[in-house]
């Protein structure tokens, strides 16, 4: 077994530090085809996926790339780049470290791939671009070992499935790449190793020692948290107190507009003027930048953010976590935990703020499963086709290729391990003609079969094209936000298109913690003033709302089953206990539906405990089943626990409403139609190549040249419905924003054990959700009518008559 | 059939749902924008391939229209086609289907920005046309009175109880008429966009399709 060589044994050595055991497993391992460690924050995890690579380096004898590094964020490929630049610098190895992201100099890149350095510090994203030029047999010619970092969180994501797919590639240029994949605590390691490896080679897990149990609980608060909605803003002062008593807070919040209103009036309480920041995506790149490096540097006391800060940059001296609303999910829970203390063996410090009187039945639920272990995830279901079509688009972009030899090529990933050859060539007759029952494309097909079989570009342009297209990142569409001067203002960061067109000038916002004014619209640039004098309407940033996870729903409803509840807040278990006693509480085999008349309208609250995207749909199908039924429905609300519905007949017998087949019937119908599934079509066919994101200078010559992505579902879905897009569409949405797996799931436990309570007024439980924003009219007639009404208003408004309509 | 009926240059026109323009005294049904052939074109310069079906979606489409409306003059105002080569590339079926919504009826197709040059089909190929009290043609001009025409795309958005609704409309003032765009494949230029506040004079008016077309100030 090759040692430790000495020069670095010394280096370790005069550092005072001894080698993990992990560390150690991971270099005895070095030889593998693919090893998996996991291991918490601050366990030396870069230091043991680097060492065997410092090792071979270290006689100076490799020529070329030697390890490339893959992260998911370019801000981690940078922090690994100078961590790795000391120990080398130190250890005396004269070897080159650089990083490549979108952000590198177009004339670093160029020199990148002509004399790669021997460790490259890369994302999916720019890896996948790499694989796509003819030069990359040269690129990576002496390419020995691959590192991905933070691999849970790629293994969640198409970004990681991309990746998997050029790491195929990779190895059929180097068929001795070794992987090592580096990972938080998760549920299934088994899983992320299968994901890791080239099918069907084995993956080693090494476990790193955990450390010792954080030290984890809820805010106590003088005041009690509100009824419903999600800014905490009762917990204001309890905050900045913690923040007060702590070196460094980070404040994680689940949504950028829920991170920007707290931080708002964080500030606006912030009477000591303590150093605070505000980091998320939608902020400018600049901003982002200055924030970390005042972090970095220690100068400030707390940072407001959101999920862009849950992956592993060194943020050096954070002493408290502090989780504002309910954590949806245990091991996102567990793995921001881990920013605290970055110190191995030192015990991560963190508070959960409940947003409203449920979340604080879901925090303590989430507490009670972190103390446990007891981690949740979904089982993904195998890698989807749109990233597949990409890729077939990026291997032809690179050359020329055999189908079956990339067939094998791509089945190697294993994501994609269960591909058959049927869904593969469906997938490149998509790539090469659009793969339409009516064949149109004979002579502009985008892929040609050459006389010896092999497939290539018909239009070699196109390969410009396909670079440019590259990723599956979806930023549905933003317009950046610059401060109105003379020439050019600050950049500030981005807003959805949506939210922009519905600025009238003279509306305000809030971004980056300032409020702002809207002056008005030039050259795709939202121009705003500073203003401070009035309360900001706030941005709808796009930011994913998490539905709470299956198992952190049951031990909920475990805990609702308690007779009584000591370890919630007085206020909390009091409000259960009236909820026991007016009506009933939900159990977990059985479904409660309450009814009662509530403001002249009859109201139906059902507590499926199926998450936020399934009660939504759950909210959908069943105002479709009582429209068909004749009940009029008019509305709905969703949260992750429950949905309300209101309407103008009372629903007496709830057993016809929830029969599976006739649901799954109306989903099908109701899908067709749906906005989730036009918003799922968009994010498929942009990824498949079917719709480009970017075009060479397009964007400039106006908006009426571009038609929404709307146009071509719709037109599929009357003219060709079975098309391979519509199904991936359909995939996705299922298991993604519809979620009716976990309806399916609800309503087969449930059996039978349906509970209707007539009740006379609205009960504890059902009150919180009158209070929810995210209310859903039922659409049809009502919107013809809506418009009708309104133009009648604005006609007589303006002193115009309203002529006859035909 | 939805339409909303209104007065211009002394004539009764009705701003039908689907888009089309239609003036019951001369029988007339005006479509502007249709776009023939852009997945073909989009396709030939090596992008990607549409759902090719957008040509047989707006035939389909206009003879709604007329067998709704029983016209018997159809003006097609411009950009009937993506490009000449778009024209040129319309299947056996489409041809057509095109033959036969012509048949019985006089055809005029106004001469657009995309489509310049004659196509081989049946009709009348003009720059502009003058009917009755009506000109019809493909750009606005500053100065004209009494005009139809194109090319814009339009469309409108009215905000009402907490939600936008974005649609193509037909924007009308004292001198002009400007129509959305027909073809499936095309997109649309708001109202309150500079180009669009400057062509349209005050007072203008949008009516904005849909199941039921309805008007409104045009939002600026």
């Amino acid at each position: 077994m090759p040692q430790i060589p000495a020069q670095i044994r010394n280096w370790f050595a005069a550092k005072g530090w001894s080698v993990h055991p992990h560390q150690q497993e991971l270099f005895d391992r070095a030889g593998d085809a693919a090893t998996l460690l996991i291991a918490p924050t601050g366990g030396g995890k870069t230091m043991a996926g680097f060492l065997p690579t410092l090792a071979e380096l270290a006689d100076g004898s490799h020529v070329g790339l030697h390890t490339l590094y893959v992260s998911p964020l370019k801000a981690l490929a940078a922090d690994i780049k100078r961590n790795l630049r000391a120990p080398a610098d130190e250890i005396g190895l004269a070897i080159r470290i650089e990083d490549r992201t979108g952000d590198t100099p177009a004339t670093q890149k160029k020199r990148q791939r002509a004399d790669p350095p021997h460790i490259l510090l890369t994302t999916p994203e720019s890896l996948a671009l790499l694989t796509s030029y003819e030069d990359a047999p040269r690129m990576f010619a002496g390419l020995q070992r691959v590192v991905v970092d933070e691999i849970h969180a790629l293994a969640e994501s198409k970004r990681g499935d991309q990746l998997m797919l050029a790491l195929a590639r990779l190895q059929n240029l180097r068929p001795s790449l070794r992987r090592v994949g580096l990972s938080a605590t998760v549920e299934d390691p088994a899983a992320i190793a299968g994901f890791l490896a080239r099918h069907p080679d084995p993956c080693e897990i090494v476990l790193a020692d955990p450390g010792p149990d954080p030290d984890i609980s809820m805010l106590e608060t003088e005041e009690m948290p509100p009824w419903s909605g999600g800014g905490a803003a009762y917990a204001i002062p309890a905050v900045l107190e913690q923040v007060r008593r702590h070196r460094t807070t980070l404040i994680f919040h689940n949504t950028r507009a829920q991170a920007e209103i707290f931080f708002h009036n964080l500030w606006l309480a912030n009477d000591d003027g303590l150093p605070i920041g505000i980091h998320h995506g939608s902020l400018d790149r600049q901003q982002r930048e200055r924030v970390e490096a005042a972090m970095v540097r220690g100068e400030l006391r707390a940072i407001v953010c959101t999920g862009s800060l849950d992956l592993g940059i060194d943020w050096g001296d954070v002493d408290l976590v502090i989780q504002i609303g309910a954590p949806k999910n245990v091991k996102r829970l567990v793995q921001r935990i881990g920013r605290a203390n970055h110190r191995y063996n030192a015990p991560s410090k963190a508070l959960l703020v409940p947003a409203n009187r449920f979340e604080v039945v879901e925090c303590v639920a989430a507490l009670e499963a972190v103390r446990a272990h007891d981690l949740d995830g979904e089982p993904r279901g195998p890698g989807p086709r749109d990233v597949l079509c990409q890729h077939i688009l990026i291997a032809a972009a690179a050359g020329p290729f055999d189908a079956g030899a990339l067939f094998n090529e791509m089945t190697s990933a294993g994501p994609f391990a269960a591909l058959t050859r049927a869904e593969f060539d469906a997938c490149l007759e998509f790539c090469a003609t659009g793969g339409y029952a009516l064949r149109a494309y004979d002579r502009w097909q985008r892929l040609q079969r050459r006389p010896d079989g092999t497939w290539q570009l018909r239009d070699p342009r196109a390969a410009q094209r396909i670079r440019m297209n590259i990723g599956t990142i979806q930023d549905t569409d933003t317009l950046k936000v610059r401060l109105r001067r003379n020439r050019g203002g600050k950049p500030l960061g981005e807003i959805e298109e949506g939210f922009a067109a519905s600025l009238t000038p003279g509306d305000t916002f809030l971004i980056g913690g300032q409020i702002v004014r809207y002056e008005g619209l030039r050259e795709m640039v939202v121009e705003v003033t500073r203003r401070a004098d009035k309360k900001p309407k706030i941005a709808t940033f796009m930011g994913t709302k998490f539905a709470t996870s299956t198992q952190l729903s049951d031990r909920i409803l475990d805990m609702l089953a308690q007779p009584d509840w000591p370890q919630l807040p007085r206020h909390t278990a009091g409000w259960l206990a009236l909820q026991r006693d007016v009506s009933r509480l939900p159990e977990r085999g059985r479904l409660l539906i309450e009814s009662f008349r509530h403001d002249g309208r009859e109201h139906v609250c059902v507590y499926g405990f199926a998450g936020r995207n399934a009660q939504q749909t759950l909210g959908l199908l069943l105002t479709k089943r009582m429209e068909e039924l004749d009940l009029a429905p008019l509305g709905f609300v969703a949260t992750d626990y429950a949905t309300l519905i209101w309407g103008l007949d009372a629903v007496t017998d709830p057993r016809p409403l929830f029969r599976i087949e006739a649901l799954r019937q109306g989903l099908e119908t109701w899908l067709a139609g749906n906005a989730v599934m036009k918003r799922t079509f968009r994010a498929s066919a942009t990824i498949a190549g079917l719709i480009e994101r970017n075009t060479a200078g397009q964007r400039k010559t106006g908006r009426q040249a571009t038609f929404s992505s709307d146009i071509l579902y719709d037109t599929l879905l009357r003219y060709d419905p079975d098309h391979l897009l519509m199904q991936i569409t359909r995939e996705e949405a299922m298991r993604g924003l519809v979620d009716f797996g976990r309806i399916e799931a609800m309503i087969e436990r449930v059996g039978g054990r349906i509970d209707l309570v007539r009740l006379d007024r609205v009960s504890p439980l059902a009150a919180p959700l009158f209070l929810e924003v995210g209310k859903v009219p039922v659409q049809g007639a009502a919107e013809e009518r809506l418009l009708a009404a309104e133009s009648e208003r604005l006609l007589r408004e303006a002193g115009l008559v309203q002529a006859e309509a035909g | 059939m939805n339409g909303y009926e209104f007065s211009f240059s002394g004539q009764r026109l009705s701003a039908l749902a689907s888009g089309a323009l239609f003036w019951p005294d001369q029988r007339l049904l005006c479509v502007s924008d249709l776009h023939l052939g852009k997945s073909e074109r989009t396709a030939r310069r090596g992008g990607p391939a549409l759902p090719p079906y957008e040509n047989r979606d707006t035939l389909n489409r206009l003879a709604d229209d007329l067998d709704h409306t029983k016209a018997h003059t159809v003006i097609c105002l411009g950009d009937s086609f993506d490009d000449l080569g778009a024209a040129e590339s319309l299947t056996e079926a489409e041809r057509l289907q095109v033959s036969t919504l012509q048949a019985g009826r006089r055809w005029i197709w106004i001469e657009g920005n995309h489509d310049p040059g004659p196509v081989e089909l049946g009709g009348t190929h003009l720059a502009a046309w003058t009917c009755d009290a009506l000109t019809f043609r493909h750009i606005a001009l500053p100065q004209a009175r009494s005009e139809i025409s194109g090319h814009y795309h339009p469309k409108a958005t009215l905000r009402t109880s907490g939600r936008s609704i974005t649609r193509p409309a037909f924007l009308v003032d004292r001198s002009r008429v400007i129509l959305p765009a027909y073809g499936t494949y095309t997109g649309g230029l708001r109202s309150s966009d500079q180009v669009l506040k400057g062509v349209m004079g005050p007072g203008a008016m949008a009516i904005l399709t849909g199941r039921h077309p309805c008007c409104i100030p045009m939002p600026r």
